[in-house]
């Protein structure tokens, strides 16, 4: 499935990129789409990117809910016109018949307020299941998209799901020897909801986001915009395992989110700056 | 005349801007066409996911001629004031016409052709178009000017009759080509004109009316569910929701693993709704049964069964999450997650969930000890009916809602009643902190309700702990049972309190933390359940277990631990004393400036908060259709924190001002105050009124001699230094007998007989200003006369203050 989607999105002009190797709660927050997406020059790309989202753990009793799963990205700047066109053809593509299965666009306004970025689009579903988000970006680091990308987000698992005909992600086939996605990532599920969730040690986590801020300080002084958006990311981790423990109330929640919001829209700032882009 | 067909094609318009942008075309094209002078006689809107369509009837093939005149300078003016209008208007001296001595000039401006004025207004209103989302895309987003629109416009159809009308916007250029269905005929189709649009559509598996969708999905799911031996839970949100997410609607009914109905049913209906867009069934049992009905866009080549069988999958996935976190959550004793409520902040300036919920469980506790709240709250008043009244009222609504307590459990003792209103209280705010209210807050209080009931709380403190948000908005169910009424109140109150400490009052339209609604909330229980109390003595001692925790100062936080140590020894303190240690304790205080500033504010907010309560009353009662006259008058008197009895007054007056006793007496009431007021214009009589004078107490500034003032007391007569005539003498008596009479029944609240005794004041009255003439040239007699008056205005004012009602 990722190699055709790979082929499809290649044949139309994407760039194939390797996923970041970094814990990202998003596909967005790869470099590729967060700091590529800004200023004026085209850039087309896709990619599959992990992702954690520490919070969305089930201890692997959830048949659709996991605290790592695979998102398969496809950024296009500027959006082409028929988007719409070129993303039901990836659809055909990996095998889903629409006269079959019910595809729907229903809105669901993106915003990532620790990316300070927003953008207008729909959740794609297919017979009632999200499959993709899909988002023309407005605003990226708190500056207006010149010219505006299109990003398409698929969740990997779930497509299987339905292209495999399986009720839990569990059983998704793994190949063709009997391997399934349970046996890859069962026990990983079980442990990192635990240690999400339970056993993370919340002074050493603390501690940990203070000194991605400072290093994300100190590479923005020192004008470097790619490892001081890397240190945001690591914060933005940080903060959402902080999250999942339960230590950070309603009212901390969003002075963090403003510590890593402001985090990265200086790294998204000092990109352009040193581009030479006007905001 | 010629039919203009409008459709505006773009990616998925959102479902629930499609209505509002309907008649925001509508009321566009119309003031586009007001503008040119062009009148139609029907205008049409249709909206589907992919359009926005306008059909504009019978418009003419051109606009009107029309003659501007402009008035010029008289003949006999200036030269230069004739050069001048000829610059302006671009004629020349012979093109004027002279009409009496004056210039004009003429210009006829010829019709202009209708599709040229459509060809400007279009563009203009799409450019203008408020959507409350709108966004840029594609390549000439590269400027920041590109054009906005909910979503990328794809294309425009613009038909004046069969013509095309034509014009370009962001590059797109107007035709008469659309497309149909997305998957059904993703293909360009020919659109004739404003006659075939609709039909033309619908063969290419589009209904462009949105009514006609919604009929259908409505009428449709009905059937399926009916098919199925089941009841459609209809649902007018989700038909409407789903047309906007169709052109092509085909509702299918699918079922769930039963097993999830161990769910509450509340979560089950949330989830499939709100995360999923599909209707649930109730069973002939009336229960919720384990169907769904979605609303698929194709008809599918396999009727569906793909389709249902998809949806299934997605539902049990979310069911599975929604009893994950219920399995959870009933794991976890309320108690123990209440104690999770310390790292969840209030608000800002004033503390925790924890600190608030502590404040509640004694104000709550407070209300029962202090007999406020009694074990039969909520019963026995007619109106309330009993206490299991509300309940099946609620289940009338909602089959599905659940009964934790059984109907009509006997009275509880009054210790009992405290103990449980203290329990629940300190559980209520529990479900918070639950996965399950993490995921929906709208389930806030209901979970709390379930939990509490599964894990063997008191039947009364579940259904406190389900209600206690209770009334929410008018209209909303008024909780009766003691517990939960107590619960209720304690919270709203101290809600209430806590903002007007911080002085975070709601201003203008602003209410963000729904004061209002908790004010009103808290008239309408107070109303329900006839229960008596004086606002103002709980709303001080709130504020000062607010003050407390926002300066964290020592002495507000003595003041629990006295009222503690006298409630253990078994002797609780009385009103009274709790109104002097409080007065004690902000004495005190004074001494640190931190406490000055809090104690001042809470005073100052004490007083804020009893006007708020008024007003929301006014609002009440106004809305209610009492006389907004009526209700001034009893306001006037102020001082009163009971709304139970202010209410009890203002509809005793109400029902007195109607009859014809009161109605002159009014009259009578009218002139005296007319006369005082001219010959002492500097006394206000609503001041006087307002300050609940009684005839001893006329002030100064009323001019009059003070002799008078202190001889009138007790209405002596002895001191009158004349011989008053038989009419003067007949109204002191009568106000001599009327006066107690009325005092006597407002103390026991019977504001009928005080009307009635003041009643009797009316023949008298009307008899002395028949016969005695009140500005007598005597002084002595002037003054003795207007101090009569003055006592017959303020027996009057013990009711009411009469100045303010009309008529």
């Amino acid at each position: 499935m990722i190699l055709t989607l790979h082929d499809y999105w290649s044949e139309h002009g994407c760039l194939i990129l390797q996923p970041y190797d970094m814990e990202m709660g998003a596909g967005t927050f790869h470099t590729a789409t967060t700091l590529r997406a800004l200023g004026p020059k085209p850039w087309n790309a896709a990619f599959v990117q992990p992702c954690r989202r520490p919070t969305d753990g089930r201890y692997g009793e959830n048949p659709n809910r996991l605290q790592h799963y695979y998102q398969y990205q496809v950024i296009l700047k500027p959006s082409p016109a028929n988007l719409q066109e070129l993303y039901l053809g990836s659809l055909a593509a990996i095998g889903i018949d629409m006269l079959k299965h019910d595809i729907r666009f229903v809105e669901d306004d993106w915003e990532s307020p620790t990316l300070g970025a927003w953008g207008l689009g729909w959740e794609v579903w297919c017979d009632g299941m999200e499959v993709t988000q899909f988002t023309y970006f407005q605003q990226m680091g708190g500056f207006d998209m010149k010219p505006v990308a299109g990003e398409l987000t698929y969740g990997l698992e779930r497509l299987a799901m339905y292209i495999q005909d399986k009720d839990s992600v569990y059983d998704l086939a793994y190949n063709d020897a009997g391997v399934t996605y349970g046996d890859v990532f069962l026990e990983n599920e079980q442990e990192m909801s635990k240690w999400n969730f339970e056993i993370a040690d919340t002074d050493s986590l603390f501690d940990q986001f203070r000194k991605h801020v400072a290093e994300c300080e100190n590479s923005l002084s020192a004008k470097l915009p790619i490892p001081a958006y890397e240190q945001a990311i690591k914060a933005s981790h940080i903060f959402n395992l902080l999250q999942a423990r339960g230590v950070i109330s309603v009212a901390e929640r969003q002075a963090y989110m403003g510590r890593v919001r402001d985090l990265a829209k200086g790294a998204c700032a000092a990109w352009m700056d040193k581009h030479g882009w006007a905001a | 005349m010629t039919d203009f067909l409008l459709e505006l094609r773009s990616e998925e318009i959102p479902a629930r801007m499609q209505a509002r942008a309907r008649e925001d075309l509508s009321k566009l094209f119309t003031a586009e066409l007001a503008k040119a002078g062009i009148a139609t006689s029907a205008i049409v809107t249709y909206a589907t996911p992919r359009r926005l369509t306008l059909i504009a009837r019978d418009l003419p093939l051109e606009t009107a001629a029309v003659s501007e005149e402009t008035k010029g300078p008289k003949t006999s003016a200036p030269p230069q004031a004739l050069e001048g209008f000829l610059r302006k208007t671009g004629l020349t001296r012979e093109q004027l016409v002279d009409r009496n001595g004056t210039l004009f000039a003429v210009t006829e401006k010829p019709g202009r052709a209708t599709a040229a004025v459509l060809a400007d207004a279009i563009p203009a209103i799409v450019r203008a178009f408020p959507w409350p989302k709108s966004m840029r895309w594609g390549d000439a987003s590269a400027s920041t000017e590109s054009l906005r629109w909910v979503r990328p416009l794809q294309g425009i159809v613009a038909l004046f009759g069969e013509e095309i009308v034509p014009f370009e916007i962001a590059g797109i250029a107007s035709g008469a080509a659309t497309l149909g269905h997305r998957f059904h005929h993703p293909y360009q189709i020919t659109i004739g004109g404003a006659h075939d649009y609709v039909e033309k559509l619908r063969a290419c598996h589009v209904i462009v009316d949105h009514d006609e969708r919604a009929t259908l999905i409505r009428d449709h799911a009905r059937e399926a569910a009916a098919q199925a031996g089941l009841e459609l839970i209809e649902d007018e949100g989700l038909v409407a929701e789903n047309a906007g997410l169709t052109e092509w609607p085909i509702p299918l009914l699918g079922q769930f693993d039963p097993a999830f109905l161990d769910v509450p049913p509340e979560v089950i209906q949330l989830t499939a709704r709100v995360n999923q867009k599909y209707f649930v069934c109730r069973g002939a049992d009336g229960k919720l049964a384990n169907a769904f009905v979605c609303t698929a866009n194709i008809a599918a080549h396999d009727g569906g069964a793909k389709i249902v069988e998809g949806n299934r999958k997605v539902l049990a996935a979310r069911l599975s999450d929604a009893k994950f976190f219920y399995d959870t959550d009933l794991k976890v004793p309320l108690a123990e997650q209440a104690e999770k409520l310390s790292k969840i902040v209030f608000h800002e300036k004033l503390g925790t969930v924890a600190d608030k919920v502590d404040r509640v469980a004694k104000l709550a506790r407070w209300l029962v000890e202090e007999g406020i709240i009694l074990p039969g709250t909520g019963r026995g008043t007619g109106e309330a009916g009993g206490g299991g009244a509300p309940r099946s009222a609620a289940s009338a609504e909602n089959p599905l809602h659940p009964q934790p307590t059984a109907d009509g459990p006997p009275p509880l003792a009054g210790e009992e009643l405290a103990d449980l209103a203290d329990r629940a209280a300190r559980l209520a705010k529990a479900d918070l902190v639950t996965g399950m209210v993490g995921e929906f807050p709208e389930l806030q209080g209901l979970m709390g309700g379930y939990y509490a009931a599964a894990q063997g709380e008191h039947p009364a403190v579940a259904t406190a702990i389900r209600d206690h948000y209770k009334p929410v908005g008018q209209g909303d169910d008024v909780p009766t049972d003691p517990v939960t009424v107590a619960v209720s109140l304690a919270d709203k109150l101290d809600t209430i309190a806590s903002f007007f400490v911080a002085d975070l009052l709601p201003t203008g339209s602003k209410d963000p933390f729904a004061l209002r609604r908790a004010a009103l909330g808290i008239i309408e229980l107070l109303q329900k359940n006839n229960v008596r109390v004086s606002l103002g003595l709980p709303a001080s001692i709130s504020m000062a277990r607010v003050a407390g925790v926002v300066s964290g100062a020592e002495w507000f936080k003595r003041f629990d631990d006295l009222v503690k140590a006298r409630h253990s020894a078994g002797d609780p303190m009385n009103k009274d004393e709790i109104e002097r240690t409080l007065e004690e304790i902000k004495a005190r205080g004074r001494s640190a400036e931190e406490l000055e500033k809090f104690g001042k504010r809470a005073e100052i907010a004490e007083q804020k908060l009893l006007d708020f309560f008024a007003d929301r009353l006014k609002v009440q009662q106004r809305e209610a259709g009492v006389r907004h006259d009526l209700i001034d008058a009893v306001f006037a008197l102020g001082g009163e924190d009971d709304l139970v009895r202010l209410l009890a007054r203002v509809h005793a007056l109400q029902a007195f001002v109607t009859t014809e006793d009161g109605a002159n007496l009014l009259a009578g009431y009218k002139r005296a105050a007319n006369i005082l007021k001219k010959e002492a214009p500097s006394g206000s009589p609503a001041k006087a009124g307002a300050q609940g004078l009684s005839g001893g107490e006329l002030r100064e500034s009323a001019g009059l001699d003070p002799r008078v003032r202190e001889g009138t007391a007790e209405g002596e007569q002895e001191t009158l230094s004349y011989t008053p005539e038989p009419a003067e003498t007949a109204l002191m008596t009568a106000l001599d007998s009327a006066e107690p009479r009325a005092t006597a029944a407002i103390t026991r609240e019977d504001f009928a007989a005080a009307m009635a005794a003041l009643a009797s004041l009316r023949a008298p009255i009307d008899a002395f200003f028949d016969s005695v003439i009140v500005n007598d040239s005597d002084p002595a007699k002037r003054s003795a006369r207007l101090a009569l008056l003055e006592r017959v205005r303020a027996a009057v004012h013990n009711v009411a203050d009469f100045s303010k009602i009309e008529g």
